[in-house]
């Protein structure tokens, strides 16, 4: 075959078929294993040889992204998935025949989507020789970053685009999203804080924490400070309606 | 380094395969080395170090005055000792965690520059890709406190994981600065754009751009769990933390990842903020120059001329040394300063990293925007020098692309793709209309 000629073609089959090979057993042990840690661990695997997929595809920034974003943030979601279900009810998840079939008709669509997608796509209908695809010592992430600053660097010469006037690239969609997640990074810091106050259980005991942690703090008005707290608990008959005000007016102290 | 060796060993036939085979096993295990004999040597420094602080000698027995094989003799000690696993543990994931903490902080180094050109590949985002993979070994550490079975482990690692995550925050925006500086991501490109004498080092480049390497080495500090921040293990008072459970070479790993991923940081520290392989006198070049050698770029496919040899070896010295004396400092700082409790841990991050990156962040962009002095004698067109040159590239292949435009790649071509394909594509238009010529 054609595809044999160049030596290192050898090496770009036998990675792929590595990493894609474990991209997908490690995405098939997610689906298999039950334990919510060894799943956020095949799952990392997984996103990491697609990683080793884009490095090998010659796109270096994509796959940092995918290390950075993909794994990263799976690594993130595990640790708030041991923190918070680290107990005996959460850890194994049992999956309901239902939960089975729902899912099958999800992914099985999206995968057909997929495949008519990838098949019907004339270059990848037929193995091509890898010497006529460029791998090339990608540029990719400055003209990226140009892009998403506003100069689109692939149209400045293209007179008829509507694009090359202003050359706004994706200034206005990046702006759109980066105060998109300062509004979801503010939420959910404000839900982080009144949790931390709500737990109708732990009311007390954190208000006794707060105000020993008080004491320590300003002995001058400790006098005050405890009995507003002591007050505002008899108060508060309700500890689940009245406790968010609580917590501001405690803030506040 | 592969077709070197297929030129003059193993042939161009059907044996060239071992060339390339050769070539990478060369590179792993010289990366390989830099982790392992690197922690036997830090640990050794540690205890000498941590010695002469306290007014101590150190070790001084085993093998010699110095006492230069005490790390031999604990890894000795280390191997003679029982794998033990715990009852309750995931044994799989028991198992499995060193390798990946220690896989994490061994497979940044395939993208870090020891010197021009001597790097096990060529990774053009690679600032990108060594934070993304040294954020990687914190994973072990979850893996190995979920593993072990006990809540003691478990709330270590959590604890350690929580720190390591948020210290990436204020990491990654020192990093920034000197990326936005030297205008690209390619560790040996910011490298070299630090050439000549000490003045041209990035950390002298403004104020502001000295204080973020110094926050910089601040939270790459933090970020590898060493003291004042390693309050998640404090090995003398809370008996460690996420690796309780651990005995024997499985243990040894964490700390060969740990010390691995401290030379990691300040090898990074070095290129980004202290001038990469160059020295602060530029010995190399003038060496180098009176050699008569041409500086290539890379000890690659060619045998490469006796100034090409003595700058890399030099550069890697520079570099190295430089990255010692970054450990040395994190160790000096370990037995100098009081651990911080966990409080002040966060708002160290919180309250005085992160704004202070900002506006150092922000100082550094005006400074550079204003033109105000610097020491540094790169002016815009000789950096520009060392830029990936793409635009140019572009606009003179841009010229030769139109007859081409009719090609497939060039049809299909999506915009952020755009560039790249044309550019392949003309690279092809011209060899093209070269040989017709």
């Amino acid at each position: 075959m054609e595809l044999m000629a160049v030596s290192w073609a050898y090496w770009h089959q036998f990675f792929f078929i590595i990493f894609a090979g474990s991209a997908i057993g490690f995405g098939c042990g997610v689906l298999i294993s039950q334990n919510i840690v060894r799943m956020a661990f095949y799952l990392v695997l997984s996103l990491g040889s697609t990683a080793g997929l884009f490095f090998l595809a010659g796109a270096e920034f994509v796959g940092a992204m995918q290390l950075m974003i993909y794994v990263g943030g799976t690594m993130v979601l595990l640790i708030f998935g041991v923190m918070l279900t680290a107990q005996k009810d959460f850890v194994n998840m049992k999956t309901h025949t239902h939960d089975w079939i729902l899912a099958t008709v999800v992914g099985g669509s999206l995968l057909m989507v997929l495949l008519f997608v990838a098949f019907g796509s004339e270059d990848w209908r037929s193995p091509q020789d890898p010497t006529d695809a460029h791998i090339v010592d990608t540029k990719a992430a400055t003209p990226l970053g140009l892009a998403l600053t506003g100069v689109r660097v692939d149209k400045l010469d293209d007179l008829n685009d509507p694009l090359n006037q202003g050359k706004s690239g994706y200034l206005m969609p990046f702006i759109i999203i980066s105060v998109h997640l300062l509004v979801v990074l503010i939420g959910a810091a404000y839900m982080a804080r009144t949790k931390k106050l709500s737990h109708a259980t732990g009311l007390r005991s954190s208000r006794a924490r707060l105000s020993v942690f008080k004491m320590e703090e300003e002995d001058e008005v400790l006098e005050e400070e405890t009995y507003v707290v002591l007050r505002k608990d008899k108060q508060a008959t309700n500890p689940l309606d009245t406790n968010d005000d609580n917590a501001d007016n405690l803030d506040e102290a | 380094m592969a077709e070197f060796f297929n030129e003059y060993i193993f042939g161009n036939g059907p044996w060239s395969w071992l060339g390339y085979v050769v070539a990478a096993l060369i590179a792993c295990i010289l990366v390989i080395h830099v982790v392992a004999v690197g922690a036997m040597g830090f640990i050794w420094l540690e205890r000498k170090v941590a010695g002469r602080i306290q007014d101590r000698l150190g070790p001084t027995r085993v093998g010699g005055k110095f006492g230069w094989l005490q790390t031999l003799a604990d890894g000795i000690k280390l191997i003679a000792k029982e794998d033990f696993t715990p009852d309750v543990a995931d044994r799989f994931l028991f198992k499995i965690a060193p390798y990946v903490a220690f896989a994490a902080s061994f497979s940044a180094f395939i993208a870090l520059p020891f010197a021009d050109g001597v790097v096990a590949n060529h990774v053009n985002t690679a600032v990108f890709f060594v934070l993304a993979v040294l954020g990687l070994e914190v994973f072990g550490v979850i893996l190995a406190g979920y593993g072990s079975g006990s809540k003691w482990s478990l709330f270590g690692a959590m604890r350690e994981a929580a720190q390591v995550v948020s210290y990436e925050v204020p990491l990654g925006m020192c990093v920034v600065v000197p990326v936005f500086l030297c205008g690209t991501m390619n560790l040996t490109t910011i490298g070299n754009m630090q050439e000549g004498f000490i003045t041209n080092w990035l950390v002298f480049n403004d104020p502001f751009t000295f204080v973020i390497a110094m926050v910089y080495f601040t939270c790459a500090t933090a970020s590898v769990n060493r003291a004042p921040f390693d309050l998640a293990e404090a090995e003398s008072e809370l008996v460690a933390g996420f690796h309780t459970e651990y005995s024997g070479l499985r243990w040894s790993l964490f700390f060969m990842a740990e010390y691995g991923s401290m030379f990691l940081v300040s090898g990074l520290a070095v290129i980004l903020f202290f001038g990469g392989s160059n020295g602060p006198i530029p010995v190399g070049d003038w060496l180098a120059n009176l050699l008569g050698g041409v500086k290539e770029g890379s000890i690659g496919a060619n045998l490469p001329s006796l100034g090409a040899i003595t700058v890399g070896v030099i550069g890697v010295a520079n570099f190295i040394l430089k990255g010692v004396i970054g450990v040395i400092v994190m160790i000096w700082i370990r037995w100098t300063f009081p651990r911080l409790r966990i409080d002040q841990v966060m708002s160290m991050c919180l309250k005085y990293c992160v704004p202070i990156a900002a506006f150092g962040f922000i100082g550094a962009v005006g400074w550079e925007v204003l033109d105000l002095p610097t020491p540094n004698n790169l002016d815009e067109k000789s950096r520009y020098e060392y830029h990936e040159k793409w635009s140019h590239e572009y606009l003179e292949t841009q010229q030769q692309t139109k007859p081409a435009a009719n090609d497939r790649h060039a049809r299909q071509a999506v915009p952020t793709e755009a560039i790249i394909t044309t550019v392949a594509v003309s690279q092809n238009a011209v060899e093209v209309n070269g040989g017709k010529q």
